[in-house]
């Protein structure tokens, strides 16, 4: 075949021919690789390509349909977000951290910032409010966070009305999140010793409608896919993973839980409160995309129930502080709405411009230099959508983190996609890669 | 190496208030008993493991951690009897440390480990010499590793001894330098895109 194709060129390496796919005339294409006569094929698949989840590079190796080997590369995202924080103030780590894995920023900004509680030794010293504030949130989250992870995973198999109907359903929490830090994604909300500012009027009972309209609507969405032959035949025993493989490859989340394993660091080594609130581990014994599925369906009722709960002990909580009393460590200004909008609280300004000196020198020095962190290092872990999300935190006695390294649910995760899709068909790394739900953003950091 | 962003040298603090650093020297050696469930730990080691004295450099306790810093050559013996004795069966991977006045130990491999039967945690510390920086790989232990230490070879420049394919993982395979060491700077690296090249930020303006 010497034709030309535009949308399938080929050149020869000393790797053997190699073709470059941009769609087009497959039947062509099929021909030209008929040609080569050879029995395997390597495709490359990404980093920019509409199903793998992110800028995800797999390399596969084919035979016929079937995969013989698989290899993930990964770094079009690397961002050196570790690095950064080392010449940043503690506080201003917040605002990295929140962009390492973007579905779940406030998961990250709690993990870090018990990290440094913990290195602080102010752990019990948090105020109850922002304690159950976080946990809201982080609930909160974890639903937004599983909307996307059912939405494109079904999209990513062919499935395009569930998408539609998840990213409905992510609307309402992004709404609540802009509600309360202002922001949609990459809030920066949960700060060392508490959270950035208190819950704006009005915010628990746009929590209490939107918690009836999701649990209604999450019905809907169910059945769109439980029970749906298609979806069905794609993911019941696709992406195969028993405990033994999660235990030796170190998986966490819905993967481990989708074993039968009822792991969920909430329950197991709970922090934030969690012991205080009443829920049920999900879990599924068939190992596979479709227990893994089940589970994150399930779970959105269990963070629903918290989220309740939550909004129930606010009520009570309605005053409490949301920040650390200690003021070496507090951030100095709560925010309040002023005439030109939302700003530093004119009675803090009035405070430190017009009545106490210290509460300037507090001020200046908290926001210019930071606070000390006592020399140390620790290792936090906390239950991210995607599995366990661990910080480890090391301080030399400064202002600034001297090493942040965070332990990424998906970019452990990830090294799964191998064992889970070898030997299997090719279109099934689809549902196996969607089932690890990798965020791209946290495995590159 | 590289100047540094804007104009930052040494510790590059941006606050202006370079060199803050109180100097409380990182916990030593803690004396028994342990507190927690720690002393069971180190007693279960001790007499699963006979080496013990000789492999464990010492035992830290901190802020409810308990960390075991061994020595390079023992890892992956006390690694075994970790996972297999004591039921750490679950490694949450490798991060390192670069600890440049540190002489003869600058380079710090740190592994946070997991027990779901007994729900327990514990850390292992493994540190070596800048100029000799090879530890054992624990990725015949545990394979969840594998990419926790490339990442860490990537970074750091820690060679993994064993490892099944040591590359860089996160920066281009033409890397010059491990970027989260302490005398890499941060910035002042050129972007090279289809044959242009773009200086970096401190040379394109002047902050100074």
């Amino acid at each position: 075949m010497t034709t030309f194709d535009p949308y399938a060129p080929s050149r020869d390496t000393t790797e053997g021919k190699v073709f470059s796919v941009t769609g087009g005339d497959w039947d062509a294409l099929v021909q030209d690789i008929g040609a080569t006569k050879e029995e395997r094929v390597v495709v490359n698949m990404g980093p920019q390509h509409p199903s793998t989840h992110g800028v995800l590079r797999l390399v596969l190796e084919l035979e016929g349909e079937t995969i013989t080997e698989a290899r993930a590369g990964i770094g079009y995202l690397h961002t050196g977000i570790e690095k950064n924080m080392e010449y940043r103030n503690w506080t201003q780590g917040t605002t990295f951290v929140t962009r390492m894995d973007y579905l779940g920023p406030l998961h990250n900004e709690t993990a870090y910032c018990l990290a440094i509680e913990k290195l602080l030794g102010i752990t019990d010293d948090v105020p109850e409010r922002a304690s159950v504030i976080r946990v809201m949130m982080m609930e909160l989250n974890r639903i937004s966070s599983h909307m996307v992870a059912l939405g494109t995973g079904a999209l990513e198999l062919g499935a395009i009305s569930p998408m539609f109907f998840a990213f409905r359903e992510r609307e309402t929490v992004l709404e609540i999140f802009e509600m309360i830090t202002g922001l949609r994604m990459n809030m920066a909300y949960i700060r060392p010793g508490g959270v950035q500012q208190d819950l704006p009027v009005g915010a628990l009972t746009k929590i209490r409608d939107g918690v009836k309209v999701m649990r209604k609507n999450f019905k809907e969405n169910a059945t769109l896919l439980i029970g749906n032959s298609i979806w069905m035949k794609r993911t019941q025993g696709i992406g195969y993973l028993d405990l033994a493989g999660c235990t030796t490859l170190g998986i966490t989340g819905p993967v481990l839980r989708s074993t039968g394993m009822p792991w969920d660091l909430r329950k197991i080594q709970p922090y934030c409160g969690y012991e205080n609130y009443s829920f049920d581990v999900v879990t599924a014994d068939t190992c596979d995309v479709y227990g893994r599925f089940l589970i994150r369906m399930n779970e959105l009722e269990q963070s629903l129930r918290i989220i309740e709960q939550c909004v129930d002990k606010l009520e009570k909580l309605e005053g409490a502080p949301v920040m650390v009393a200690d003021k070496k460590i507090a951030w100095p200004a709560q925010l309040a709405m002023g005439g030109d909008g939302l700003g530093n609280s004119l009675d803090h300004i009035r405070q430190i411009m017009g009545t106490s000196m210290e509460s300037l020198i507090h001020h200046f020095k908290l926001v210019t230099e930071g606070f000390h962190v006592p020399a140390g290092q620790v290792y936090v872990a906390i239950e991210s959508p995607r599995g366990e999300l661990g910080a480890s935190v090391v301080s030399d006695g400064g202002t600034r983190p001297y090493r942040v390294h965070f332990r990424e649910p998906s970019f452990n995760n990830l090294q799964a996609t191998a064992a889970m899709s070898e030997g299997g068909m090719v279109a099934d790394i689809i549902g196996a890669v969607a089932s690890i739900d990798p965020v791209m953003g946290g495995v590159d950091r | 190496m590289t100047d540094g962003m804007f104009g930052a040298k040494g510790t590059g603090d941006t606050s202006g208030y370079g060199g803050l650093v109180r100097k409380a020297s990182a916990a030593g050696s803690s004396e028994r008993p342990y507190g927690s469930y720690f002393d069971d730990v180190a007693d279960d080691l001790e007499r699963a493991y006979p080496g013990f004295s000789e492999a464990i450099e010492r035992v830290v306790v901190d802020r409810g951690e308990l960390t075991l810093h061994v020595k390079r050559e023992k890892l992956v013996e006390v690694a075994l009897i970790l996972r297999d004795t004591l039921k750490f069966e679950m490694c949450m991977g490798v991060n390192g440390v670069h600890y440049p006045e540190q002489t003869g130990r600058e380079l710090h491999a740190v592994y946070p480990l997991l027990s779901m039967t007994k729900n327990q945690r514990i850390r292992l510390e493994v540190s070596v010499a800048d100029g000799d920086a090879h530890i054992p790989s624990v990725v015949e232990v545990w394979a969840g590793n594998n990419w926790h230490e490339r990442e860490t070879f990537d970074m750091f420049g820690i060679i993994f001894d064993g490892h099944p394919g040591l590359t860089r993982i996160l920066m281009p395979d033409d890397w010059d330098g491990h970027p989260q060491r302490k005398d890499y700077a941060l910035g002042g690296i050129a972007v090279e895109y289809k044959g242009a090249t773009t200086p970096p930020p401190s040379e394109r303006r002047s902050y100074k």
